[in-house]
């Protein structure tokens, strides 16, 4: 069992609520890295000394924060109106068990039975603003006892294995966070490695455009999760990336076109190391990649992702071969960086 | 101005994010005249020219890149599926071909119409290079083309696939080569990234810290059967921009604009453009702001491969951004 993915993702960290992510990763670092500090928005910063053999600054990100809930209002009947924060389908919510508020009471979003469900009801999709959260309170006195509005809530996954997948939620970017504390655990590298677990990217890429312009660094990596598409398809059209075969390269996304340098030597540097990779499918999506490259004079920036099924929803699903690909490939990209890359003529 | 600079920079491959071979271009028309050359992280051209000492720091942006497509998937077949680099409207693309860094030449063309009057959605086209297998594809996932389409001079209409935005980048340069003195510390900015969300001149503008910005670009006109209304017209002076989606210009410098153009004898036309925008727009709100504003080379068919411009406004674009530099600036 890879026991920092299971305490990392089931952790409870929505966005603008990282803390208790933020604490756990304090400690998973702790004695690994030199100094370390939280800024004004809740990010982690911190540094792990270089052999001082290279004077560039790289900074790592991997974001905290997950998608998941915010109670609006509680309602007469003690129940609590919500609202997602960031992406969430309202198709993956109805019947779920949810961890309400910092002291995570447990709650299930409620679904009327099939019994009572009028024949045109059954094929329609409920919208999120009618569901409600039950946690088995009376009245709306017994619920403020337990409940504020505003306290967010995250689904009530655990952590499994089965064989080389692992299935849990937050995978999306706690793989991400799981990555950049192995690279922190390891040797030091030639250069100061910068760590940036930041805050809010689910609602906007928030924290890492602070966390850019603290750091300023001569070249960033960022350490996604990223969706597979690779289902059954009766067309020959484009799976995102597929589960199982190896880390996902970013080459373009809605938001950014990544440093076409950087992305050349991640990809040389997986064929040289012998570790499989795939592009990502270029076209939608975004990373925190897209803030950290326009950051102050603009920075050199890419992104390594591992893919997994099912993200952003109650439970999503990776293979721990892709997951253990990507710390290899970040490892082995980050200690074979070299200025000369980016020098232009 | 002379054609053959604008030939070679409208038919030069630069989808944004992939700049460099126009950058290469680029460089040696304006290494000779300019005081320091250098190129950022992004891969921006920053070209300085420098003042007396008495005047601003203005920045100068024309971005090099244009909009093309981009690789998502091959078919065992080896057909290409793509998704867009910028704004690419699929009206404008059976039939079109497209061009990778390595040279190949691509078709492009789209599944089966429904019906003729309607046009499919970008996911419903092909790039055909050729192959007939996977494995026979020279290109792969990931590489970027742009647009394929020779240069055309009839009279005073220029008409290429990538007026928007060499034709910027060719008044850039012809300024900087005409501009003998000025009072200001002027870089001219080639940018990088502009078709996709003007993420190049953010960079720059960052770094630069100027007090003005002027984007040089194309923009739309309404003189066209049954053309959305707009008041630009080919061929009677570059547009003064008052307004676009992405910015208000500042109004002092549009102030200025008008002046210097009508002491120089210089047509114009004032531009309120209601959908898109310019670097302009980056430099304005990067940093702790900049008086921001745009001289337009109007341009009919943008984001086609036949964008089109007059040879006149362009060379009343040079004229009017000469004149504006070479006086002190009252903003």
């Amino acid at each position: 069992m890879n026991e920092i993915l299971q305490q990392l993702t089931e952790a409870s960290g929505v966005a603008g609520d990282e803390k208790e992510v933020r604490l756990l990763i304090r400690d998973l670092i702790e004695g690994h890295v030199d100094e370390w500090q939280v800024d004004t928005m809740g990010n982690l910063l911190a540094v792990k000394r270089g052999s001082g053999a290279s004077e560039m600054r790289v900074l790592v990100d991997a974001h905290m924060d997950e998608v998941g809930l915010i109670v609006t209002e509680i309602d007469s009947d003690g129940t609590l109106k919500f609202l997602p924060v960031g992406g969430i389908s309202p198709r993956t919510l109805l019947g779920k068990v949810v961890k309400v508020g910092r002291k995570g009471l447990t709650g299930v979003i409620g679904a009327r039975p099939i019994h009572l469900l009028k024949a045109s009801q059954r094929d329609s999709i409920v919208k999120t603003e009618s569901m409600r959260i039950d946690i088995g309170a009376k009245k709306k006195e017994d619920a403020t006892k337990k409940v504020k509005v505003g306290d967010k809530a995250t689904f009530a996954t655990r952590y499994e294995e089965n064989g080389a997948t692992a299935m849990g939620k937050a995978f999306d970017d706690r793989a991400g966070c799981a990555v950049l504390i192995e690279l922190l655990r390891g040797e030091p590298y030639p250069f100061d490695l910068h760590a940036a677990f930041t805050v809010q990217e689910e609602v906007g890429l928030r924290g890492a455009t602070v966390a850019a312009y603290a750091t300023k660094p001569d070249v960033a990596l960022v350490l996604e999760c990223t969706p597979a598409y690779d289902l059954p398809n009766e067309r020959d059209v484009s799976p995102n990336v597929m589960l199982g075969q190896g880390p996902a390269v970013y080459v373009m996304d809605r938001v950014t076109i990544q440093d076409p340098r950087l992305v050349r030597h991640i990809m040389r540097t997986a064929e040289k190391n012998e570790i499989p990779f795939q592009i990502r499918q270029p076209g939608g999506g975004g990373t925190n990649t897209a803030v950290i490259q326009r950051a102050t004079t603009g920075i050199p920036a890419a992104t390594i992702a591992t893919p997994a099924r099912y993200v952003h929803a109650p439970t999503g699903m990776i293979n721990l071969d892709d997951f253990n690909n990507v710390i290899r490939l970040a490892d082995a990209t980050l200690r074979t960086l070299d200025a000369s890359l980016f020098e232009r003529t | 101005m002379n054609n053959e600079l604008i030939q070679k920079l409208v038919e030069a491959y630069g989808p944004s994010g992939f700049e460099e071979q126009i950058r290469e271009l680029i460089r040696p028309e304006v290494e000779p005249y300019a005081d320091d050359v250098r190129v950022d992280p992004m891969g921006n051209l920053i070209v300085h020219k420098k003042g007396d000492g008495s005047g601003l720091k203005v920045m100068v942006a024309a971005h090099m890149d244009e909009i093309g497509v981009m690789v998502s998937h091959i078919t065992k077949e080896g057909f290409l599926r793509f998704t867009n680099i910028g704004g690419v409207y699929p009206h404008t693309l059976m039939g079109n071909r497209v061009q990778f860094a390595n040279g190949t030449v691509g078709l492009i063309y789209s599944e089966r119409l429904e019906a003729r009057e309607k046009v499919h959605s970008l996911e419903k086209h092909y790039i055909d290079v050729g192959a007939s297998s996977r494995e026979d594809v020279p290109v792969e996932v990931g590489d970027a083309a742009g647009f394929r389409r020779t240069f055309l001079a009839q009279g005073a209409m220029l008409s290429a696939k990538s007026m928007d935005d060499r034709i910027g980048c060719a008044v850039a340069i012809e300024t900087l080569q005409r501009l003998e003195r000025t009072p200001h510390d002027v870089y001219f900015v080639f940018s990088v990234q502009e078709e996709v969300g003007t993420r190049g001149a953010q960079a720059a503008a960052n770094a630069l810290e100027a007090d003005v910005g002027i984007a040089l670009d194309v923009t739309r006109t309404g003189d066209t059967p049954e053309a959305q209304p707009m008041s630009v017209s080919l061929g009677e002076g570059p547009a003064i921009k008052v307004k676009d989606s992405g910015m208000i210009a500042h109004t002092g410098l549009v102030r200025a604009m008008k002046k210097r153009a009508e002491a120089e004898g210089i047509p114009y036309q004032l531009e309120v453009l209601e959908r898109g925008t310019t670097d302009a727009r980056s430099i304005q709100i990067a940093g702790a702001g900049a008086a921001a504003g745009t001289i337009s080379i109007p341009c009919r068919y943008v984001h086609s491969q036949s964008e089109t411009v007059h040879a006149e406004d362009v060379e009343n674009s040079v004229r009017l951004l000469v004149a504006l530099l070479a006086e002190p600036l009252e903003i």
